[in-house]
């Protein structure tokens, strides 16, 4: 990457030039969401020509700020967060210049939205079993496997895929990092219903998918360290966005209580404000954690973040449920829907509730995120491992 | 609020934390610290005088042009964080915080109160401030002090912090003319200063009394002044927790994994790393709470009242958790005198009191917030 001339002056002035020659009252969102990508004012910090300007991730503020004021269309992230997310830095790090030119732009306007084929019925917390095959064939690749909890299947086009192409070395060793195409014959999505009713996330079946070997992210059998770029990168977008105070859940419960004088108990309150008062530490911390990497110090606070927002989001909605007392009994619908994207703080206090419970699942579980903290930022050692150095085909299964 | 809160360290703030942990290294080691607590000299004067008056810490958040350094609450949080990651048995809360905290909101102007000052940021003095340790910042001024016309002082107050320590006290007293805050020197004719045995052993609390005391009066609004003083207390006593909690932590890591039972060491069984993984995420938060409550104190920030009431109720109970898993996970040791855990676990239990119990504290954050009961 070349070094960075761009500063949030230079930006202010491109945003401007952006505008003027591009109107959001007049331009059509599509049109004005490739302008921007082409202006290099989509992730500032991507390379030039892949929609950024090599400028510093926190001017991306800068950015958005002003085109917000402005009144332009924005490219709607919680619906393409896997892209934006995970999909997005895998290719930057581990695609050919063809995939980063061909992928990332459509995927950044949302023209296409992606989805993550990672975990498997036999492989969630332990990615590293799973079992989709991938065997080579001339220039392509045929995979066969089943993937599931997989969300957004259902609207995605394209696909991030680990799979299994050499079972006789260490479950580790033996892996492939692909893209797929979900349009491929072979790929059939069935929705999956989940606690909530809605169904949000699917269950995928590969049947001899052909994948071109120019789909691979990263070198064969290197699949595990790609994915755990990806995986780093998820937890960084589930625990590490700037929030205004009383952001997300807590703000949902103080709004209930403020509206409800008649529900208020002093038992209630206090812990309404216990939380309150440990959302508000939380929020404190995510901003000294970005204060830090601004200078150039990041610490290995953010593994605490998405175990924290779990924590909360739980305890708030919980607490919501039982503040509203027999309206706390009711639930807004059951009906089997697909939604198009997912939103945490949405719909009503018993939906919330019940969508949380996912929140210390998907993308790490807390337990394997207290592990995490415990080995890597604590130094503790670890379990004894009975799955290191045995080939994959012969783990107990 | 104009500018956006610092949380993080600043160099010199680094410099002056280097500086104090040498100290207190070579200094307040455990095995002394565990002698000294029993002894007919619990506080550590020589320490004291090193502290306070060598590396000029008395008077850390005192304006230049009274005798201090000029620096503000969030170098003085630093050191009450160091101070209590090694539970240094030293007067700094009673003398440098709290009782200078309420000159600070007196009338500087006014040469007494301009003199004392002076006197107990050189550290050749050492104040206290006579309120109960427990005193709830906001509450309504106390009343178990009287003044006579004369200035003399009558009456009783208990468990004054560092009041054993101190060579004058300030007093928080109504006068005829309404409340005022009052000077006494600790061995004037009537002032009787009794040591209470404490349950945090490195943090003396007294119960002082005075008969008809000779007292001065203190110009200024004594009101504000004290609430000022126990607002900013209670503030930085929020980086005192954080530096227990830090110590209980690192000390219970140590030990987990150097502590071999079934053929391994203890900090591989998941029960443990999880409790402790725990604990270090409840750090993560109190550290960026600690910081915010001691910026907003040193910035006079309009969300002051907010950043303390969030920090004492976050940042106690995480010092006591800490501590109390720090004992657990010692197992038999952690429970001897001989280790230092206790001490830790009295002062996080002491300090959960102190300034403010968390749901004294939460109830006026609800206040504050427009969450009302
Ligand atoms: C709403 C939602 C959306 C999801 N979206 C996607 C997606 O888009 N793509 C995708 O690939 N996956 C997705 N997932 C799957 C998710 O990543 C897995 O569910 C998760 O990794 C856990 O795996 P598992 O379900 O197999 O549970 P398991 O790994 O079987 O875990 C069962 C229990 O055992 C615990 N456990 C497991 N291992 C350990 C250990 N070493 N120490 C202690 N405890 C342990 C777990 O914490 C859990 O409590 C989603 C899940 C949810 C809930």
């Amino acid at each position: 990457m070349s070094e960075s001339t761009v500063d949030a002056e230079g930006l202010r002035a491109r945003v401007r030039d952006l505008l003027a020659e591009h109107d959001p009252a007049t331009t059509g969102r599509l049109e004005f969401l490739r302008a921007r990508f082409d202006a290099g004012l989509a992730w500032v910090h991507y390379p030039a020509g892949l929609g950024g300007l090599n400028a510093p991730r926190e001017l991306q503020g800068v950015v958005d700020a002003e085109l917000a004021a402005a009144g332009a269309p924005d490219n709607n992230p919680r619906r393409i967060g896997i892209g934006l997310g995970m999909a997005a830095p895998t290719i930057l790090r581990f695609g050919s210049e063809e995939n980063k030119k061909r992928f990332l732009r459509p995927l950044w306007t949302g023209e296409e939205v992606w989805c993550q084929l990672f975990s498997e019925p036999g492989a969630g917390s332990d990615l590293a079993a799973l079992a989709t095959r991938a065997v080579r064939d001339g220039d392509d690749w045929v995979v066969t496997g089943q993937k599931v909890w997989t969300s957004s299947a259902h609207t995605a086009r394209w696909a991030i895929l680990v799979t299994r192409t050499d079972p006789d070395v260490p479950k580790h060793k033996g892996m492939t990092y692909f893209v797929c195409d979900m349009t491929a014959p072979g790929v059939e999505v069935r929705p999956l219903r989940q606690i909530t009713g809605e169904a949000e996330f699917n269950e995928v079946f590969l049947t001899d998918v052909r994948i071109p070997d120019a789909h691979r992210l990263g070198e064969v059998g290197e699949g595990w360290q790609v994915a755990q770029t990806t995986l780093m990168n998820e937890r960084v977008a589930i625990g590490g966005n700037a929030i205004p105070r009383e952001g997300g859940m807590v703000g949902k419960v103080a709004a209930t209580w403020r509206e409800h004088p008649e529900l208020r108990t002093p038992e209630l309150r206090d812990r309404l404000l216990r939380l309150w008062a440990e959302a508000e530490a939380f929020r404190l911390a995510g901003t000294r954690l970005r204060q830090q990497l601004a200078v150039g110090q990041p610490g290995p606070e953010g593994s605490g973040m998405k175990l924290a927002f779990a924590r909360l989001s739980q305890a708030l909605s919980g607490l919501e449920v039982e503040l509203l007392g027999e309206q706390g009994l009711r639930y807004d619908d059951w009906t089997l829907r697909r939604p198009e994207l997912v939103d945490f703080t949405g719909r009503e206090a018993g939906y919330r509730y019940l969508r949380a419970k996912g929140n210390s699942i998907e993308g790490g579980t807390s337990e394997i995120l207290r592990n995490i903290i415990a080995e890597r930022v604590l130094g503790l050692p670890s379990e004894p491992r009975v799955d290191k150095d045995v080939a994959w085909k012969d783990l107990p299964r | 609020m104009s500018t956006a809160p610092n949380l993080l360290y600043s160099d010199v703030e680094n410099d002056l934390r280097a500086s104090v942990r040498d100290l207190l290294t070579d200094s307040c080691e455990p095995s002394a610290l565990l002698a000294r607590v029993e002894s007919t000299e619990p506080y550590d004067a020589k320490l004291w005088r090193t502290l306070g008056a060598e590396l000029g810490l008395a008077g850390l958040h005192v304006p230049e042009e009274l005798g201090g350094q000029g620096a503000s609450a969030r170098e003085t949080a630093l050191v009450l964080e160091e101070l209590g990651r090694s539970v240094a048995p030293v007067p700094y809360l009673g003398s440098a915080v709290l009782a200078t905290t309420a000159l600070l909101g007196a009338d500087t102007a006014a040469e007494p109160v301009a003199e004392l000052l002076r006197r107990l940021a050189s550290g050749e003095t050492t104040g206290a401030l006579a309120v109960p340790l427990s005193a709830v910042p906001g509450a309504a001024f106390p009343s178990s002090v009287t003044a006579a016309g004369d200035g003399t002082l009558r009456g009783t107050v208990s468990t004054v912090a560092d009041a054993s320590a101190a060579d004058v006290l300030v007093v928080p007293a109504t006068g005829p003319d309404g409340p005022a805050l009052y000077t006494v020197d600790t061995t004037a004719a009537g002032v009787t200063v009794d040591e209470a045995v404490p349950l945090d052993l490195t943090r003396r609390i007294a119960d002082v009394t005075f008969t008809d005391a000779p007292a001065q009066r203190l110009a200024g609004s004594a009101r504000d002044a004290l609430d000022r003083a126990l607002l900013t207390g209670a503030g930085l006593l929020a980086s005192e927790q954080l530096g227990v909690a830090q110590w209980c932590l690192d000390e219970t890591v140590a030990y987990v994994r150097g502590r071999y039972q079934f053929g391994r060491p203890v900090g591989s069984f998941q029960a443990l790393k999880h409790r402790i993984a725990d604990v270090w995420l409840e750090l993560v938060a109190a550290r960026a709470a600690a910081r915010y409550a001691a910026d907003a104190l040193a910035a006079d920030s309009d969300d002051t009242g907010v950043a303390v009431a969030v920090a004492q109720s976050y940042c106690a109970p995480v010092a006591v958790h800490a501590a109390e898993e720090c004992v657990q996970l010692h197992g038999g040791i952690g429970m001897t005198w001989e280790h230092p855990a206790h001490l830790y676990l009295k002062r996080a239990k002491a300090d959960e009191i102190a300034l403010g119990t968390p749901g004294r504290h939460r109830d006026v954050l609800g206040g504050l917030v427009d969450l009302p009961a």
